[in-house]
């Protein structure tokens, strides 16, 4: 049944990635989690199968599909996985789109081919320690000496980093400009002397997607390495961070999908009282109020990829859309787990890691309030 | 190389339905799939391809026209051609009618393009589950066989295959053209990527009727089938049995002993 109206093309997308994602991602999801291992089978696999650059051009390599197909895909792995969900949404609609929009010729076909295909994952360093939310105040410098770009400064919560061959590295230009001006972005390519990776963080969500902390000291990369103009990295940044939004949404789409799914098998199963617990309307009140949650968020989400497909702007949308589906798998994964009793805080029974993975999403590619701010002030110039 | 994969598009479950007036399965509301052992049989195929990329690899199916689905699934899995075999006049073939239409079919593949050097078919269709229509194609045709292959590679002119038994494995080797009948190997048949399954989507795939292959008319069909179904069921499920396992073997066969004697079996 096509109940959402998609293509054939989108249909046929979404069919391989729920198979890709019940096989394989179901079968391994757990284990990682515990381990806090990466994916890196799966992601060799996401790459061979062509889901690290679903929106990547063929002439780059990758699907030349559209944006509502990436988000079918984020979607169903996100219903075993918010981890390997986040890592593709890192690498694709974070790490490699820049390149895409603001390349030259040469860097994407250096950069953007190896990343379509997934042979080479990338990383988006903006996030630093005393600047989250407020991206324009980052510290981060590069200085042009000679024929090389010089970078010093410190960077935090980079997902993808362990794993990372190109980092996208946006620094402060001009250091007279004020606020998020005078910032441009740069290709740092994994190895470059003065580099370092840290340690991922220990953090309660997403435990097979790593995010750690960068430094660099004095990283010499060349001039040509510099993405896109001079001191315009912010609105380059933004536009990605809009695409990353509804990446994001999907993931929460697909969690709650995932949840429901599985609390609704239960609810089957477990007998109390001589009776399966779902003939209780306090079980199945739940389950409807869950699936409608879904419903609302998923319609949002796909009119928002529709818009950007169309050409349409949809950055306020993108962000209502971030803000609306991360809350609402907030609560969809609260009444999974409740309706799961006991069995849904062991870890066998998947909710418990979903619940934790969920609270991620209203922190990551911009906070509630952030997307509030955002909102209101579109509501403001609006009316 | 040239490699042909006999496939069959089967309904998605075990518990399949059969119309009791007819006795034939019921197909309408089932999801249908590429039966699981030929899907492996053309992963096998595949592999050997990876080797030796100038093998081509040809599938063969014979069923209705929506078959056509299994083979474009096929299609994005490594078959490089795919042929279906499908008329109203081969309706209601048992094995031996399928097998012989199947084998018409081949000979005219090969007479337009180049003999097969090897056909691979799953040991046996999950729905029907005769396990007859690999066998009966190779002695059709008068060519060696290798039934139940759980792996197989091609060594200068000879096939290398790897077959289960009830007892373990035996490792064959033959001359080519060869019929190998595949079982589960120990390995997934590989997923599409998002161009393989495009491209296969897209796919025209030649339909083959009676018209285009030359059949004998009294060997097609369901005249040209001795088999008469009697009835069809899903047998019972086994009863879950006891498991003796006690700390040695003598203390296992005194409890085999006194469970035996107190069901009156000894």
């Amino acid at each position: 049944m096509n109940k959402y109206a998609l293509t054939e093309d989108q249909l046929m997308i979404q069919e391989l990635a729920k198979k890709f994602a019940d096989e394989v991602v179901a079968e391994t999801v757990t284990d990682l989690d515990c381990r806090h291992a990466f994916p890196v089978e799966e992601v060799k696999q996401c790459g061979e199968m062509g889901f690290m650059g679903i929106c990547v051009p063929e002439e780059y390599g990758g699907a030349g599909m559209d944006h509502l197909s990436d988000i079918l895909v984020m979607e169903q792995i996100a219903r075993h996985s918010s981890s390997l969900a986040s890592i593709i949404d890192a690498h694709a609609s974070l790490g490699s789109t820049p390149i895409l929009l603001a390349g030259t010729e040469e860097q994407k076909q250096k950069y953007l081919v190896p990343a379509a295909s997934g042979e080479a994952l990338c990383a988006f360093a903006l996030t630093e320690p005393q600047s989250g939310s407020d991206a324009g105040q980052i510290r981060t410098k590069a200085v042009l000496d000679g024929e090389k770009w010089v970078i010093n400064g410190t960077k935090a919560f980079i997902t993808n980093s362990t794993y990372a061959s190109t980092f996208l590295v946006a620094a402060k230009t001009d250091l007279e400009a004020k606020g998020s001006r005078g910032i441009s972005v740069f290709i740092v390519p994994t190895g470059t002397p003065g580099l370092e990776v840290g340690k991922p963080e220990e953090k309660m969500s997403n435990h097979s997607s790593y995010s750690c902390p960068l430094t660099f000291t004095d990283v010499r990369i060349p001039k040509d390495n510099l993405l896109g103009e001079l001191n315009r990295g912010f609105p380059l940044f933004m536009k990605c961070v809009d695409s990353g939004r509804v990446a994001i949404s999907a993931v929460a789409v697909g969690m709650a999908q995932g949840v429901l799914e599985r609390a609704a098998k239960y609810s089957k199963e477990r007998v109390t009282f001589g009776k399966p617990i779902c003939e209780n309307q306090a079980i199945a009140f739940k389950l409807a109020e869950m699936a409608t949650e879904i419903e609302v968020a998923r319609a949002m989400l796909y009119n928002t990829a529709r818009l950007c497909d169309t050409g349409l702007p949809f950055s306020t949308e993108a962000t209502m859309t971030k803000m609306f589906c991360s809350e609402m798998c907030v609560r969809v994964c609260d009444m999974g787990l409740q309706i799961m009793g006991g069995y849904g805080l062991c870890n066998d029974y998947q909710v418990e890691r979903m619940y934790r993975d969920a609270k991620l999403l209203t922190i990551g590619e911009g906070t509630s309030e952030i997307c509030r701010m955002v909102v209101g002030r579109a509501v403001l110039k609006e009316y | 190389m040239n490699i042909l994969v006999c496939v069959k598009q089967v309904p998605d479950t075990t518990e399949i339905k059969i119309d009791p007036v007819t006795n034939t399965l019921i197909r309408a509301g089932v999801p249908s799939i590429v039966n699981p052992f030929d899907a492996y049989a053309l992963e096998i195929a595949a592999r050997i391809k990876d080797k030796t990329p100038e093998t081509t690899i040809t599938v063969l199916s014979m069923g209705p026209p929506q078959a056509v689905a299994a083979l474009k699934e096929c299609l994005a899995v490594g078959a490089d051609k795919a042929y279906l075999v499908s008329d109203r006049a081969f309706g209601g073939a048992d094995t031996l009618a399928t097998s012989y239409t199947l084998t018409c079919a081949i000979d005219k593949l090969e007479a337009e393009h180049a003999p097969f050097d090897l056909i691979f078919c799953g040991k046996q269709a999950i729905d029907g589950d005769t396990a007859q229509v690999g066998p009966e194609i190779a002695e059709h045709r008068d060519c060696p066989q290798i039934t139940y292959a759980i792996e197989a590679a091609v060594e200068n002119d000879e096939i290398l295959v790897k077959r289960e038994t009830g007892e373990g494995y035996e490792i064959l080797a033959a001359k080519m053209p060869c019929v190998i009948t595949v079982t589960k190997p120990n390995f997934n048949p590989r997923f599409p990527t998002i161009k393989s399954k495009m491209a296969a989507n897209r796919a025209v795939i030649t339909t083959l009727t009676v018209n285009d292959i030359s059949v004998d008319d009294t060997k097609i069909g369901l005249k040209g089938s001795p088999t008469k179904v009697k009835k069809s069921f899903t047998p019972p499920p086994k009863q879950g049995g006891i498991r003796i396992i006690e700390e040695t073997a003598e203390d296992t066969a005194k409890k085999l002993f006194d469970v035996l004697s107190a069901a009156n079996l000894l």
